[in-house]
């Protein structure tokens, strides 16, 4: 089949995979999962200096229905990780996880009985940002690393989240 | 009017139950040898001596010591601007002492962070369960037998808790020591830690030689 520039127009042609991946990544609607320090930073990088709407994460929605992607954002007690893991489990699919700053990470400074050694124990994360805090553009720097990573996602995936 | 004046003041209201004032670097401490009437002596602080504020209650675990437990209310009085800090023991085995949610209502909470972290009861407290651990928490934390990475526990729904790996520390000074090889040791076992050396080093003469009277008093003498 031809290309006929007169008739098609503004038309491209791709794969399914490509599209639905380019939307996915920029309009990744974060869930602000602000539990700590951390968080001032996740808000210092929706505010206007370092606008984290650029990337498309217009939307900070505190709705887990309707967003893509938590920002975990400062320390995991035990007591909290239970509704953290409820949640992430309320989201739907695709959904992403970026562990910001020490604590989510691994613990950070906190190896005691009432810190949940890193997030990662409960949910599965995607990008984890070093720093206590991280600047804010260590924050868009893995948003833009998760938005590669929804780049290579194969289309039809088997996700490990969906039940068998 | 200075603290010690008021601190005298209390004393010769209760001479029987209250030491006399010590003072260290312009603090004043007394010691209330019976813990029972530790809401009496509060009411009449706060409304005899103008100690309106309670600004903190702590707990202090002397693990090895007989009375175990000391508890240690901050007072301050906005119209004499003085603090006064008043201490009393509790041992294991009673582990109680009446609230003094009735005199400043600010106590609530900190008794429930005491009761959290130390176990020790407040009776007639209008809510005393756990307030920074989850009720059901099995352990007091702050105890000096608890060690610092945590002990697992298992609430199906509600929460869990690992021991954290710790990789050789808590990278912390242990209080006391002649030098600081005694206080910053390489190694630190934290089973073993707290129970035996900030004991052992805290009863050593030269250690409490090095303290001075920070401490204040001792038990009250009766007469």
């Amino acid at each position: 089949m031809g290309y006929n520039s007169k008739v098609e127009g503004d038309v491209i042609v791709t794969r399914v995979d490509a599209a639905l991946n380019w939307f996915r990544k920029n309009s990744l609607w974060p869930m602000p999962m602000g539990l700590a320090c951390c968080a001032i930073e996740l808000m210092a990088a929706g505010a206007s200096r370092f606008d984290i709407a650029r990337f498309g994460s217009e939307v900070m929605r505190f709705s887990p229905r309707q967003s893509d992607v938590m920002i975990v954002a400062g320390t995991v007690t035990y007591k909290m990780a239970m509704a953290v893991k409820r949640i992430y489990d309320q989201m739907p699919e695709p959904k992403w996880v970026i562990a910001m700053g020490a604590c989510a990470s691994t613990g950070g400074m906190y190896r005691s009985y009432a810190v949940l050694q890193g997030v990662d124990r409960i949910i599965p994360v995607d990008v984890y940002v070093a720093g206590c805090p991280p600047r804010p553009e260590a924050l868009l720097d893995a948003l833009i690393k998760l938005q590669n990573k929804v780049a290579r996602e194969p289309i039809l995936a088997a996700s490990p989240n969906v039940a068998a | 009017m200075a603290a010690l004046d008021i601190a005298q003041q209390l004393k010769a209201r209760f001479p029987e139950i209250i030491s006399d004032p010590a003072e260290f670097r312009g603090e004043v401490t007394v010691r209330l040898s019976d813990a029972e009437r530790i809401t009496e002596v509060c009411a009449a602080a706060k409304k005899d001596f103008g100690f309106d504020y309670l600004v903190d209650i702590s707990s202090v675990d002397n693990y090895g010591d007989d009375p175990r437990f000391t508890v240690v209310y901050h007072l301050y009085g906005y119209g004499h601007h003085c603090h006064l800090r008043l201490k009393t023991d509790v041992s294991e085995e009673k582990s109680e002492l009446p609230t003094v949610c009735t005199v400043w209502r600010t106590a609530n909470w900190h008794e429930r962070e005491i009761y959290d972290m130390m176990g020790i009861r407040f009776r007639n407290h209008p809510d005393l369960r756990r307030i920074l651990m989850w009720e059901g928490y099995p352990y007091f934390p702050l105890r000096k037998d608890f060690p610092l990475a945590g002990k697992p526990s298992e609430m199906p729904d509600v929460a869990f808790s690992k021991p954290a790996p710790l990789e050789g520390g808590p990278f912390v000074t242990i209080a006391g020591g002649k030098d600081r090889i005694a206080r910053e040791p390489r190694v630190r076992i934290p089973e073993t830690d707290a129970l035996d050396t900030n004991a052992r080093l805290e009863r050593r003469k030269d250690v409490q030689e090095a303290h001075g009277h920070s401490h204040g008093p001792g038990p009250v003498e009766t007469k």
